[in-house]
């Protein structure tokens, strides 16, 4: 009755969407979070804005700029040989621009929280900005880095717009849950609509309260009193 | 002044005697830095040489001392000037060299200390030295916290350890990587006095073993006299006095060091006569405003001989601490000025007493008696004393 292929689909969805913004959105957020140039506000701005975008928006204009007709979507075909459009890959680079905000913003939020006293000690003894980087302002945000990883993962677990938009509905392919539950209503059937809202509902709670009960016991970041 | 003697002696001399050879290295810095704050502007504008061991920047707080050991440790960039260690330049504006703070090799124990709290105390220790074999890192780490007497703390991690032990282990970690300067942002501030002197042994000790320059900001005067072999009085930016502790301290030549040093009693004066056969002046102190009354004649005292002639003005700074006070009018002393007066007020200030004492109608002096002196010459208000002031007790300021 449920639609396990689906499931897996999303989960698989979720995870690859969250590793990629955890590797992609920690530089941002860095930059976000110490950069002084005057003209940051445009870029948080660009960054922020897919939490208040309509996805069908958003997903029109991956599926513009990943087209036959745009330099991106050329150098895609010259790639693989097909366009982004209705593949896991469109999926993917759709997902991660629409949960972007969800990583990129905790990990600011959590790096500028970092004492700044405590980068300058690095600093002060001998420690890269790399290095200081991994050893202290990483462990002092690890909650902060937990929580967008999650958020970015429960967010993409639920997507519904993007994906329809430049995935379509290709079974194993680009059907995700909510595509499945969405369906399942068209054709009246509640019971299965209701079935699989009940499972994505009770993953993403579990999900969420793991995420919150390991953060609890993190170190609170900040210097020793 | 021995800075052109060390000058000629950096880069001469073999590296390895570098340690027991004290006044090798010399931190020179030159800086200006202008910062915009809400509704004022403050300029640092400082130049000064230190050589091996301590000197000590005194001075209020926000008279620039923290912004100049940013400036030095690289986390400020100064507008212009010239700072180097040695024959190592870190900042020079006009050849535009600015070594990342990475690379300068200059130790900062921060005021709030800046332990890495997800880190033990040993992990903060060997966590400046990265570029070496672990086994080594091991070893030196031991050896300083061993040398601190903080060595059964290492595995314990740096939130949970006492103020004192932070305080030893903030000096730890910066000094094991074996700076070529130290900058020292009042690392005892939050101390007690015997967990204090203790440090400050340790530190001289340390101190008497590598011999580089060590800029240390402080706000005690105890510090000062403890580690002080010279000081730089610093107010709104800029060296206002320099000298050693005593010179400094003892004997302020600006009005505002005097502030600083807590003396209880400044007048305003002009020198009446000048005797430099005997190495002293008098001078008239003057009180605002001119009394209606007064018992005759100018209030005149005696102090030491400084440079200004016959009706200069100055300031007479004299503490509290340094007059004596008699229930009787004393003769036979060496002391030179002895002012009738009497007691305006009393008031007692934990462990002393502060008496106020008007002298001839005119003048008021605040005097520090202990509660026994108090109670064995029964003070009482409206009593009649006299006040015995020598005359070195009397510090002259310029104006």
């Amino acid at each position: 009755m449920i639609d396990w292929q689906a499931f897996w689909l999303t989960v698989q969805l979720a995870v690859v969407v969250s590793a990629i913004l955890l590797v992609v959105g920690l530089p941002v957020a860095y930059w976000i979070a110490f950069s002084r140039w005057r003209w940051k506000f445009l870029v948080e701005t660009v960054v922020a804005l897919p939490i208040v975008l309509p996805p069908t928006v958003l997903g029109f204009y991956v599926l513009v700029a990943l087209g036959p007709h745009s330099p991106l979507g050329r150098w895609w075909i010259s790639l693989t040989g097909h366009t982004p459009a209705f593949t896991f890959s469109g999926l993917v680079i759709g997902s991660i621009l629409y949960s972007l905000p969800f990583a990129v913003q905790p990990f600011a939020a959590s790096f500028a929280g970092v004492d700044r006293k405590l980068i300058a000690a690095s600093a002060t003894l001998g420690a890269s900005p790399l290095r200081t980087f991994f050893r202290v302002i990483v462990p002092l945000s690890l909650p902060g880095l937990v929580t967008g990883a999650a958020l970015s993962f429960a967010h993409t677990m639920g997507e519904f717009g993007v994906v329809l938009m430049v995935g379509g509905n290709i079974p194993g392919v680009t059907r995700t849950v909510s595509i499945d539950i969405y369906d399942r209503v068209q054709v009246s059937d509640y019971a299965g609509a209701n079935a699989t809202a009940l499972v994505l509902l009770v993953f993403c709670f579990a999900v969420l309260a793991l995420v919150y009960s390991v953060n609890r016991k993190a170190w609170p970041a900040g210097p020793a009193k | 002044m021995t800075e052109t003697r060390t000058v000629e002696v950096v880069g001469t001399r073999p590296l390895a005697s570098r340690a027991h050879a004290a006044g090798d290295i010399l931190l020179s810095a030159q800086v200006s830095k202008r910062l915009a704050g809400p509704g004022q502007e403050f300029v640092l504008d400082i130049e000064f040489q230190a050589a091996a061991g301590f000197t000590i920047l005194f001075g209020a707080s926000g008279a620039g001392k923290t912004t100049l050991l940013d400036c030095v440790a690289g986390l400020t960039q100064p507008d212009g000037g010239r700072i180097a260690v040695g024959a190592r330049v870190l900042f020079e504006s006009v050849r535009q060299i600015d070594i990342p703070t990475a690379h300068r090799r200059v130790g900062y124990v921060f005021q709030d200390l800046a332990l890495f709290p997800h880190l033990t105390v040993e992990q903060n220790v060997q966590y400046g030295l990265a570029h070496l074999a672990q086994t080594e890192r091991h070893e030196r780490a031991a050896a300083i916290l061993q040398a601190f007497r903080i060595g059964d703390l290492a595995r314990r991690s740096a939130r949970e350890i006492s103020g004192g032990e932070r305080q030893r282990v903030a000096l730890a970690r910066t000094l094991v990587t074996d700076p070529s300067a130290l900058l020292l942002d009042e690392p005892l501030a939050a101390l007690d006095a015997p967990s204090k002197a203790k440090i400050i042994d340790d530190l001289r000790e340390w101190n008497r073993l590598h011999g580089i320059p060590i800029l240390y900001v402080t706000h005690s005067r105890e510090e000062v006299f403890a580690l002080g072999e010279r000081v730089l009085v610093l107010d709104a930016g800029r060296i206002v006095a320099h000298g050693t502790p005593h010179e400094v301290l003892r004997a302020p030549q600006v009005e505002t060091v005097a502030q600083l040093a807590g003396f209880e009693n400044i007048f305003d004066a002009v020198v009446e006569a000048v005797r430099p056969e005997r190495g002293t002046m008098t001078c008239r102190l003057i009180q605002h405003p001119v009394p209606a009354y007064g018992s005759g004649g100018p209030f005149l005292i005696e102090t030491p001989l400084v440079r200004g002639g016959v009706g200069s003005a100055m300031r007479v700074g004299i503490r509290a601490g340094d007059i004596l006070l008699a229930t009787v009018a004393p003769t036979g002393l060496s002391a030179r000025n002895v002012l009738p007066g009497q007691i305006a007020s009393l008031e007692q200030r934990d462990v002393i007493v502060a008496a106020r004492v008007k002298c001839r109608g005119e003048v008021e002096m605040e005097v520090h008696l202990t509660l026994a002196a108090r109670d064995s010459l029964q003070l009482a208000l409206g009593k009649e004393v006299w006040l015995v002031i020598k005359t070195h007790s009397c510090h002259l300021m310029q104006k």
